[in-house]
């Protein structure tokens, strides 16, 4: 078996966010680039899982769409234990550029099950798991919050509205997981940065293809205004300036 | 020059801030009011490599530089610096000193399970009589032909009783000063040690330090470290390192208080602001920012030195001497900062500040360090 994670280099979430070139993109000055948190969490699990598979898991592929920048993002994934990875050199534009790109390659390899984030930290779309499922005309199973392997047999939770559902899927399957396909990302272990140096990085040329979206600008939110403080007998005030000011009742 | 740090060792400076702050801040003040040592949180520690993270990988090292241990040295310390220092004694004492100096039997016998962490070592050095004058060992390591026979008393053992391996520094030859000490490395289950009770410190509270007595400790003389006489030597080029492991643990132990000192007094209000707004607080912080900036410096150019098998004891004296003396300075003013917060537990810069008087005090007090660096401007 083979599995493929999908990684996304994302800014540091605790990033301050600043617009440029008239609110149209992204200043990337000074931001410190990171693993898209769930795809560090799909990655954790599926070495988990190969860990435990006795050798029935072969190997761990990342692949990335991303220019030479994002490199240190895939050498840290190498750290955490993928046995290879694959960099598509281009900008992720946006999200159909991203699976488009993405599944031309995966067409070409044999990976029986590709996992993605449920959305990347950057632009919350959600979509590219979704898009790589119809793509490449495979099963796509989202909201996963758990992966097993047993007896060959590929078993996944999703999170349902009041519950949650147990699926047998076959393979080769998208799983787009989220919160609770692990507990916590993989701290790099020193013989895996070493080994990072050594491993495999495959940079393949994108293939071309429109983008579906454009652009137009980015708005910040209104900065939070100050905290207003109420007494207990002060209640009929509070619900005023709750139906009048916060719109809320 | 080039200010940069390479792309590993990134990684390992952030391998080791998610380490510190996921596994070790949860209980840290409550470890350090129970004097409670780390077992399990070392033990992660060890699996992730850290504790051998400079021995060469033919040994099952990690294969790092220097300047990598100083990066993660930092970031344990901002955290918990009795977790830092089990890993200063391990890479920069022992390891090194039996990786250095030591022969190709006692590399695979006993740098193999220390460099892959599956044991921890000690470096038994101070006395209850000899402690920054090294040479006055009383410890004695009497030569019985095929074996020494280890009899004294060792002061202020960092893993003392959580080691596997001791390197004890001792004397054969009394007649022949500090050229009749040796080094040698005993197993610490060997009949005739005995562990002193657990001291009870002013701070880095959780470490495991104990006096150890040696009664008629039989050590084959195969685990003499180098020739006859090399031990106060051996002591003296290891510690050197090892000041390199002391001054980027000050540095974190400041770092981390003036961290937590920025993010107050940009909360705090007192007069209508923020208390980073006034000056009095604004113009302590840049002056805590400024010596930290130098500190780093010293550690990193110390390292440097170290990696580029350039003479390093000069500047490693100074890194320890600058980084332990401002670590008390700035964590003091953390504690001022944060006012009465600062002075309970909670807000962890009081830990901070007792941590910090322990890096003025061993691996060479900041008086000795003074001497080194004054002997190296006579010579």
């Amino acid at each position: 078996m083979k599995i493929l994670v999908c990684i996304s280099d994302v800014p540091d979430t605790t990033t301050k966010i600043k617009f440029s070139n008239e609110n149209k993109e992204l200043d990337k000055t000074g931001i410190q680039w990171i693993i898209n948190p769930w795809d560090e969490l799909s990655l954790t699990r599926a070495i988990e899982l190969k860990e435990a598979s006795g050798g029935k898991i072969e190997s761990i592929t990342v692949i990335n769409v991303g220019q030479k920048g994002s490199e240190p993002t895939i050498r840290k994934a190498l750290a955490m234990g993928a046995d290879n990875a694959i960099r598509i050199d281009a900008e992720p534009k946006e999200a159909y550029y991203v699976a488009y790109q993405l599944a031309e390659v995966i067409k070409s390899k044999d990976f029986d099950i590709v996992l993605t984030g449920l959305d990347s930290a950057d632009y919350n779309g959600s979509s590219v798991g979704g898009m790589l499922g119809e793509l490449l005309d495979i099963t796509n199973v989202s909201a996963i919050s758990a992966l097993n392997i047993e007896d060959d047999k590929v078993f996944v939770n999703r999170e349902i509205e009041g519950g949650t559902q147990k699926l047998e899927i076959q393979t080769p399957f998208i799983a787009v997981v989220q919160k609770g396909i692990a507990i916590e990302p993989r701290i790099p272990a020193m013989r895996g940065i070493m080994q990072a140096r050594t491993k495999p990085l495959e940079v393949v040329s994108p293939v071309d293809t429109d983008c579906l979206t454009e652009n137009l600008v980015y708005e910040l939110p209104q900065p939070k205004g100050a905290c207003k403080k109420f007494s207990e007998e002060n209640v009929s005030e509070l619900v005023e300036v709750l139906h009048k000011e916060a719109k809320l009742i | 020059m080039n200010f940069e740090f390479t792309e590993e060792q990134k990684m390992i400076q952030q391998a080791a801030k998610d380490f510190a702050e996921r596994e070790l801040l949860p209980d840290v003040i409550e470890r350090d009011t129970k004097s409670e040592f780390p077992s399990e949180h070392i033990k992660k520690l060890s699996e992730l490599g850290f504790l051998g993270m400079m021995a060469d990988p033919k040994y099952d090292g990690g294969g790092m530089d220097t300047i990598s241990y100083v990066l993660a040295m930092e970031e344990i310390s901002k955290i918990d610096s009795s977790v830092a220092v089990v890993m200063s004694v391990c890479n920069s004492l022992v390891n090194w000193g039996i990786e250095k100096f030591g022969n190709e039997e006692q590399k695979e016998k006993y740098l193999r399970p220390l460099a892959s962490g599956q044991k921890i070592g000690a470096f038994l050095l101070s006395e209850p009589e000899a402690g920054s004058d090294a040479t006055k060992q009383r410890t004695t390591a009497e030569d019985k032909g095929d074996h020494y026979l280890l009899n004294g008393t060792k002061n202020w053992i960092t893993n003392a009783n959580c080691a596997s391996t001791y390197i004890v520094i001792a004397q054969t030859h009394p007649d022949k000063g500090h050229k009749g000490i040796n080094a040698i490395i005993v197993d610490k289950d060997t009949p005739g040690i005995t562990l002193g009770p657990h001291e009870d410190k002013m701070g880095m509270r959780s470490s495991d330090t104990h006096s150890v007595m040696f009664n008629d400790v039989k050590v084959p003389k195969e685990n003499r470290i180098g020739e006859d006489g090399f031990g106060f030597s051996f002591a003296m080029k290891t510690l050197d390192g090892g000041r390199i492991g002391i001054a980027s643990q000050a540095l974190g132990i400041a770092s981390g208080a003036f961290e937590r000192a920025v993010n107050y007094s940009k909360e705090r209000k007192a007069f209508g602001t923020e208390i980073v707004n006034h000056q009095a607080i604004a113009f302590k912080l840049a002056d805590m920012a400024v010596k930290i900036e130098n500190a780093r410096n010293l550690c990193l150019k110390a390292a440097w030195l170290k990696d580029q098998g350039q003479p390093y004891g000069y500047i490693s004296a100074m890194a320890k001497l600058y980084c332990a003396d401002i670590s008390m300075e700035v964590t003091t003013e953390a504690v001022q900062i944060h006012g009465g917060y600062g002075y309970v537990k909670e807000y962890h810069v009081e830990r901070l500040m007792r941590e910090a008087k322990l890096t003025q005090i061993y691996e060479g007090t900041s008086e000795i360090q003074k001497i080194v660096i004054s002997r190296m401007l006579t010579r």
